[in-house]
């Protein structure tokens, strides 16, 4: 079947089999190498691309559902390869990349994190990059350098206590005690 | 990690969408957001001759109050759910839940008929909209019918829709000054539920309970009778048939059961 | 100014965030063959027959093979291992692990590749099934018909344990312990691609931590020279140990290729690499601690049964540096252990970051703790009371352990002031007496480690071209740890020419014929300091040239902004210039002759529900001293890495294999490697210790973090529920396992938890 997307800024167009997942136009048929497959279970986010402005999983989208659509990939972020893109300078900056695997996946979903959270916690940071797994850096650096790109300092931002005690008894943290998430409300 | 061939239509109306369904039956698949259909096709778990691509079907994507209840259409992704005004200010619970679903990026694709229909116990949304009661909306080749939430869940991935139906709309009534609360445990944030907990109005739903969504009636009763918290929510688990896995006996789930009912009903009459 | 010590962010990153980095799949091959491999699904299991006949004609499909055709000898993986384990490229009679190649498939496009071998039918024929080390002990269920035996080899193992060991000892305590399987889980799953040449070598790019011996090995498995294989390692995405040499695969992928007369690339899925690729770690631990009721501990012992997995690998001698590393930073007076060697029908085990290390340091600290509860005093007390002193060092440990230096009090009073223990402790008291559901628990540990990875030596070349710029030359061959940067900072302290000048190579058997690689924590201790060492030859060179050149006292010299300068004059020649006249190029090679022992102490603070049985490390403070630092910000990542996987050993990764071998745990949504929504930040102390062995008085930062990271965690969990009666969780203290251990403390008469309601 046939597909039209636009990559980068480029239009593009190929005759597909249905089941080409969108992480392999990208690769095989754009020889864009920068996504990277991790793992074949929608863990690890390696694959993560911007899709009408949102971060999805390459990988688990088939390219007939980008037909027609605006994909960004980690080439796209910095087009000219000279100047870096805000977040791609707070990455090298703060030291958060190592073998850099993870990192094309770990830059589109920090900069779809940013698009839709502008200044956020530590704590929202963490939680927002949940969808994407990293082996080397162990996040403290990646958090560092989202909240470099932010805006906001590290050093204010970063180590401030992402656990807190509930009315309820329970624990609010990052990784959840009573809850994954745990929210309640009413009037 | 690649699936087995198959052959994919995108309609552009629901109507197609539904002759395309008809026509085709047990060989063909919805694909709406695709985060339960396509994980399970890469590791050739599932090989559907066709895949019948919804998910670009606005008309199926919005959030609207009608009369006393809240209207969402199947197609709302999850991500819509947890950013909508509308959602926050008539069912503040569904948002709070849609929230917690996988990570933003499964967010900004799955939604929430999809997530019904697929019927996981181990999922959140289904729990949630028990929890808050109403309607499932489906349209089929005979036309369309209302089914309450309470009928819809019928087994381990199994719903009341027909082969040949789709979801098209979820209707809840409007709780929004109600308290409300979601305790969802698990092991890593991004993990399903070992077990969760969704409160609303009195109502209690249960993730991974057994093999659907399940109301804590006992819970429910008892509290309708006067009974305080702790008290009631001691009952969470009676009526269950919680799973055993790597993460958790059912002796365990049981405990949790109890446990998060008793959070979240605490959380949620302090708030309401 | 000096370079050294300085935070220079990384020059591979503007590609790394552009571009991307080029791993063995992104290669373009022109022409190449898909490999898609069939693996058994069974554990244990004869093969009665394959037909390929429909595979064979599948779309796309070039070629099918088995076991039968593929002429290699079956290889003995490691060379200390009982000699009749060896294990055939394609499994041809029996399969012994869940994920054993017993097919290739070659296809012309990847997407085929699945759909034919999904055709391939294989009878099996069931075989009992052995995955318990101590059933595995028992030779019921053998592997090895031929062997006799499923223990492949072992360090005093068939020794009798001293009964007389903890004569005198007040208080002796014993425990079994487990140190679990992990899965090393790089983000990149191993890739190989091969192609041969008309001259009749091969190239074999493959993602591996050294090239070197990666080819080697391959060319011992394919019965060729070592001359005929060109060894190719792109950019590799994360090792851990894992990756350390070559995988069967890699030979098979060389093998096919010549077969076919074409390139033949593989890249595995994640699900495969969950089996396919080695494991870490699988130590049954018997551990025994005896002392006096003052704190002094007079003698332990550790017992281990290591799971070698279906076919030995690394792992198989690993335990030997568990014993070594046994008494670890204490003074003991008796230290006795031994270990065995076992097959299991699993997937094979090898080194994961620490590599028999952790396993040590885990398993004393663990038996400190259990010997603090059993005389009523403080952990950190007792670990104090018993650390090695400054003055004793340099020491040959009870171990065996040639210790260079060492000042573990210092460590522990840094993390202790730093976490504020003290304060910890009374706020422990306080949510105790009024039953909180969250209480904190705070772990310590106190460890030392052993790196340079059994390879001392090291290659370097460094040469300066006529245009200005450096080519450097190693044997390292990083994936993640940033040599490119550190080994240009480390010339560029001599040359005195910008890092952005300077191109650092690593990985090419041709370009490099000699190098051990990255492992072990060795590379800044062996290869960087052979960098070092080449450009400060270098200099040496330039300098005598640069005296008869311009006629001066080669003592009147010195190198500034990379030329040679006559001192306080502007006669110069530069670099470039004299490397215009001659060739300018320095090979050296670097013996550090030893082992260093870097160390370090680790404050965990847990908080645990006892309700509900989560724990999350909320804080850790951490001091890992591995010498003087080159580069801070790539220093703290290697630490920042390890404290992230010695967390998630405590609380939340396992490989599980249910009985019948199937493995429970072989994707990343049922593994639990850790987001960063489980993880905290961490506090990292500076302290640098330098050791005598090379000029740099480095040691290796690698692993160090790892290894002290785990028992702190798995103690701070255990530490929170100690007044609930709880000694012990092994280890991961997933909430199914804290909650089960309250409950049976409970109804052991512990006491009740107040506020639970």
């Amino acid at each position: 079947m046939k597909v039209e997307i636009t990559v980068n800024g480029a239009s593009t167009s190929a005759d597909v089999e249905p089941r080409l997942l969108l992480a392999h136009y990208l690769r095989d048929v754009l020889g864009l190498k920068a996504t990277n497959v991790g793992c074949d279970t929608t863990s690890c986010g390696a694959c993560t691309v911007l899709l009408d402005g949102e971060s999805v999983k390459s990988c688990t989208l088939l390219t007939a559902q980008a037909d027609g659509g605006e994909v960004i990939t980690l080439e796209g972020l910095s087009p000219d390869g000279a100047e870096l893109h805000p977040m791609a300078a707070a990455f090298r900056a703060e030291h958060g990349l190592q073998c850099g695997f993870c990192t094309p996946g770990m830059v589109m979903a920090a900069v779809g994190l940013l698009s839709e959270n502008p200044k956020p916690t530590e704590r929202e940071v963490r939680e927002g990059l949940e969808g994407n797994l990293c082996r080397c850096t162990g996040y403290h650096n990646i958090v560092r350098a989202v909240i470099a790109a932010s805006g906001q300092d590290p050093d204010e931002v970063q180590g401030a206590a992402i656990h807190r005690v509930t009315d309820a008894g329970g624990v609010e943290a990052a990784a959840g005690f009573s809850s994954g998430d745990s929210a309640g409300g009413g009037e | 990690m690649i699936p087995v061939g198959f052959t994919y239509e995108r309609p552009d109306t629901l109507d197609a969408a539904l002759a395309l369904l008809a026509e085709h039956g047990d060989d063909a698949k919805v694909l709406a957001g695709g985060h339960s259909l396509l994980p399970v096709m890469k590791l050739r778990l599932a090989a559907p001759e066709l895949l019948i691509d919804i998910g670009r079907l606005d008309e199926l994507r919005y959030s609207r109050v009608d009369g006393d209840q809240l209207a969402i259409g199947a197609g709302t992704r999850h991500h819509d759910l947890a950013t909508s005004d509308v959602v926050a200010a008539e069912a503040p619970l569904l948002g709070a839940v849609a929230r917690t679903v996988g990570d933003p990026q499964v967010r900004h694709r799955g939604t929430l008929g999809g997530s019904l229909a697929h019927a996981d116990p181990a999922s959140d949304l289904p729990a949630a909209v028990l929890a808050l009661g109403g309607s499932i909306v489906m349209r089929g080749p005979r036309g369309e019918r209302q089914v309450p939430v309470e009928e819809f869940f019928t087994g381990l991935f199994s719903t009341a829709l027909e082969p040949d139906e789709l979801v098209v709309e979820i209707r809840v009534p409007r709780t929004g000054s109600a308290g409300w609360a979601y305790e969802k445990f698990t092991r890593r944030a991004n993990d399903w539920a070992i077990v969760a907990v969704a409160v609303v109005d009195g109502r209690v739903g249960m993730v991974n309970m057994g093999s659907t969504a399940l109301r804590a009636s006992a819970t429910e009763a008892a509290l309708a009778s006067g009974a305080s918290i702790p008290d009631a929510a001691a009952l969470a688990d009676q009526d269950t048939d919680p799973p055993s896995d790597l993460a958790a006996t059912p002796a365990y789930r049981r405990h949790l059961a109890r446990v998060l009912t008793r959070r979240a009903l605490t959380t949620a009459a302090e708030a309401g | 100014m000096s370079i050294m010590g300085t935070r220079v962010v990384r020059v591979e990153d503007p590609a790394f965030l552009t571009r991307g980095a080029r791993y063995t799949d992104d290669l373009d091959l022109v022409g190449a063959l898909h490999l898609t491999l069939v693996r058994s699904p069974l554990a244990h299991a004869r093969i009665e027959a394959i037909d390929v006949g429909e595979a064979r004609s599948a779309p796309g499909v070039v070629g099918v093979f088995t076991g039968a055709d593929v002429d290699l000898e079956p290889a003995l993986l490691f060379g200390g291992a009982n000699e009749k384990m060896v294990r055939a490229f394609l499994a041809k009679d029996v399969v012994r692990f869940v994920g054993e190649p017993v097919a290739a498939v070659l296809t012309e496009e990847a997407y085929q590749g699945q759909d034919a071998a999904d055709l391939v039918e294989v009878d099996y024929d069931p075989l009992p099934v052995v995955i318990d080390l101590k059933a595995a002990a028992t030779d019921e269920v053998l592997l090895f018909p031929e062997a006799g035996t499923n223990t492949s080899n072992g360090f005093d193992h068939e020794k009798d344990l001293d009964p007389n060991l903890f004569d005198g000892c007040e208080v002796v305590v014993t425990r079994e312990l487990v140190n679990q399987r992990l899965a090393a889980s790089p983000l990149e799953t191993r890739a190989a691609a091969a192609e041969w040449g008309e001259d009749g070598r091969v190239t074999l790019w493959c993602s591996t931590q050294n090239a070197q011996d990666t080819r080697s090995e391959v060319a011992g498995w394919l019965g060729i020279d070592a001359e005929q294989v060109r060894v190719i390692a792109p950019d590799v995405g994360g090792g851990f140990g894992a990756k350390i040499g070559a995988d069967p695969e890699f030979a098979l992928v060389a093998w096919l290729a010549k077969q076919v007369g074409l390139p033949v690339r593989w890249s595995e899925t994640r699900s495969e690499n969950m089996t396919g690729m080695v494991q870490g770690r699988a130590q049954l631990q018997t551990v025994a601690i005896g002392g006096d009721r003052d704190g002094t501990v007079r003698a332990y012992r550790i017992d281990v049964l290591q799971d070698a997995g279906a076919y030995p690998r690394l792992g198989a001698v690993l335990p030997m540096f568990t014993r070594m590393m046994a008494p670890a930073v204490y003074d003991i007076e008796r230290v006795e252990s031994r270990a065995r060697v076992l097959v299991t029908n699993t997937t094979s085990v090898a080194a994961y970051r620490g590599a028999g290390r952790p396993e040590a340091t885990a398993a004393i600290e663990r038996a400190m703790d259990l010997f603090a509860a059993e005389i009523g005093m403080d952990p950190a007390e007792v670990r104090r009371r018993n650390l090695l002193r400054p003055d004793q060092f340099p020491l040959t440990t009870k171990g065996g352990a040639p210790y260079d230096s060492g000042e573990y009090e210092k460590a522990l009073d840094k993390v202790l002031d730093a976490v504020g223990y003290a304060d910890l402790r009374a706020e422990q008291a306080a949510r105790r007496e009024r039953g909180d559901a969250v209480q904190i628990g705070i772990g310590v540990s106190v460890f030392v480690e052993i790196t340079g990875g059994g390879a001392f030596k090291e290659s370097a070349a460094v040469e300066v071209h006529p245009d200005g710029a450096v080519t450097v030359l190693t044997g390292t061959s990083p994936h993640g740890q940033g040599h490119a940067t550190a080994w240009a900072m480390l010339a560029s302290e001599h040359l005195d020419i910008p890092v952005e000048k300077i191109t650092v190579k690593h990985g090419d058997t041709d370009l490099i014929p000699r190098g051990s690689g990255t492992m072990g924590s060795r590379s800044l201790q062996t290869g960087g300091v052979a960098v070092y060492q080449a450009a400060g030859e270098l200099v040496e060179v330039a300098k005598q040239r640069a005296a008869d050149l311009l006629e001066a006292n080669v003592d009147d010299l010195v190198v500034e902004q990379g030329a040679v300068v006559v001192r306080g004059t502007d006669t110069a020649v530069s670099l470039a210039d004299l490397a215009e006249r001659e060739k300018l190029r320095v090979d050296t090679r670097f013996d550090s002759g030893a082992p260093t022992f870097p160390f370090g102490a680790h404050v965990a603070v847990a908080l645990v529900d006892v309700e509900s049985g989560k724990a999350v490390i909320d804080k850790i403070v951490t001091i890992d001293d591995a010498g003087p630092v080159l580069n801070p910000l790539i220093a703290e990542g290697q630490r920042h890495g390890g404290i992230a996987q010695g967390i998630a050993q405590a609380l939340l990764e396992e490989v599980v294999y249910d009985e019948d071998g199937n493995p429970v745990t072989a994707t990343f949504a049922d593994y639990g490697i850790p987001s960063a929504a489980e993880l905290p930040s961490f506090t990292l102390l500076d302290m640098a210790t330098p050791t005598h062995l090379n000029p740099l008085g480095v040691k290796g930062i690698g692993e160090a973090g790892t290894i002290g990271a785990t028992p702190a965690a798995q103690s701070a969990v255990i530490d929170a529920l100690a007044h609930l009666g709880v000694r012990h969780i092994d280890m991961p203290l997933t909430p199914l396992r804290v909650w089960e251990a309250i409950e049976a403390a409970r109804s052991a008469g512990g006491s009740r938890i107040e506020g639970a309601k």
